[in-house]
């Protein structure tokens, strides 16, 4: 099995434990993952004006290089990425007009009618290994792992485009289970980190990521998972300093949902850069004995 | 809070360019606050999501424009999506940061940032971050 994959900007440098992670997984499960040619920013969040379709034409021109390529589906790990791509092919689909606009002010491309299907990782996972499959490919279960699965906004919001209902979270949730872990309720699991309020607050000042870990940590949860780049970095490389400014009461260490995946595969941790997460992440899975391994 | 409003205050014009920008009514509102009870950035706003409703209701321009509230909004459509009444009200904010961003006022200066924050940050925070805060 073959499949078309967008990776974004971040996953390439940043947030490489989450891409590397998440392909080496899926190539381990039988899956041949295909970076799109000349890929480009998508965007990062969607145009909220009525009257701006100028933004969507970043998102857009990915979906033709899918098209180009014969893809019927393009699976995204970012959770931001994926929600600018299918909103922007939602647009493509269902409203004729702006589709037209922007087909004909990109008149060096080909004409794109919301062909390809924009697919997150996780939904993907489950269509087409299964969560039985999974299971039967674990190699270290993460026995023992109170784990919390955050979503975040993007994946859910609007409906149009989330990856399942408001107030379900069962493909994280249910991939951990196939997993071994122990999943955990959490009340946050929703909720928005601040995003790209960061950029606005002072370092570990940003009250809706201290919100977050707070209410995780008062669940029992020792470990979140996300699939966001933004969302890592507000709760999980922020978290010392919010630690210092007392504005959380204890660490609970952060991972992108595909490093537990390979982990849990047996991969090289290696592949996995957990260099690149905090220090604490780490220690947690060498702790638990997660790592044998590598 | 007292508001006098006033035929100098209330600008119609101010409410007809907020639901043309966000394609949203916002006269629909009933003031409920149910999008200030979802919002996770209500604790940094110096005024809730439901008064910025009822400042764009009565078209409330000069205050609106000297509030933090729509910086603040992280457009996690949280508000929008338990909106009993159905308004989008991220779009609502966005249309808020359009009015001024659209008059070639940056709300952040790229410029002033700190190098190491440039460097520390993921590309899809200084992306997004730009798109909403700059013009």
């Amino acid at each position: 099995m073959k499949i078309s994959y967008y990776p974004g900007c971040t996953l390439k440098t940043k947030a490489k434990n989450l891409d590397i992670a998440a392909v080496a997984s899926l190539e381990a499960l039988g899956v041949e993952v295909e970076e799109i040619d000349r890929w480009n920013c998508c965007g990062a969040v969607h145009s909220l004006t009525a009257d701006d379709l100028i933004h969507q034409v970043g998102p857009v021109r990915n979906l033709i290089r899918a098209k180009e390529m014969g893809a019927e589906k393009l699976i995204t790990l970012c959770s931001m990425c994926y929600n600018t791509l299918a909103r922007a092919n939602q647009i493509m689909k269902t409203d004729p007009v702006k589709r037209d606009t922007i087909n004909r002010f990109m008149d060096e491309e080909i004409d794109y009618n919301g062909e390809v299907e924009v697919v997150h990782y996780l939904s993907f996972l489950k269509e087409a290994i299964g969560w039985e499959k999974l299971k039967q490919q674990v190699k270290v279960p993460l026995t023992g792992l109170k784990i919390g699965s955050y979503y975040g906004c993007t994946l859910q919001r609007p409906a149009e485009v989330g990856i399942e209902p408001f107030g379900h979270f069962e493909l994280m949730n249910d991939m951990f289970r196939s997993l071994g872990a122990t999943v955990m309720g959490f009340a946050d699991a929703d909720k928005c980190c601040g995003s790209y309020q960061v950029l606005s607050s002072a370092p570990g000042e940003n009250s809706a990521s201290a919100n977050i870990i707070n209410t995780a940590a008062g669940q029992g949860i020792e470990a979140l998972a996300t699939s966001c780049p933004l969302c890592e970095f507000n709760l999980g490389k922020q978290q010392q300093q919010m630690l210092d400014k007392g504005n959380i009461e204890q660490n609970v260490p952060t991972y992108y949902f595909s490093q537990l995946l390979a982990v849990a595969l047996g991969l090289d941790s290696e592949l996995c850069h957990f260099e690149l997460n905090d220090r604490q992440s780490l220690t947690l899975l060498e702790n638990k004995n997660y790592l044998v391994a590598a | 809070m007292t508001l006098p409003i006033s035929d100098q205050s209330l600008s119609l014009s101010s409410i007809a360019e907020i639901n043309t920008l966000s394609g949203e009514n916002v006269k629909v509102c009933m003031q409920c606050a149910t999008c200030t009870g979802m919002c996770p950035m209500a604790q940094e706003m110096d005024f809730s999501p439901r008064k910025v409703m009822h400042f764009a209701q009565f078209g409330l321009i000069d205050k609106l424009l000297e509030i933090n509230t729509f910086w603040k909004c992280a457009s996690c459509h949280a508000c929008s999506v338990k909106c009993p009444r159905g308004i989008d009200i991220a779009k609502v904010m966005e249309a808020l940061r359009q009015q001024t961003l659209r008059k070639s006022k940056n709300h952040i200066e790229p410029s002033q940032m700190a190098k190491e924050t440039i460097t520390e940050l993921p590309q899809i925070a200084l992306v997004a971050g730009f798109r909403k805060f700059t013009s």
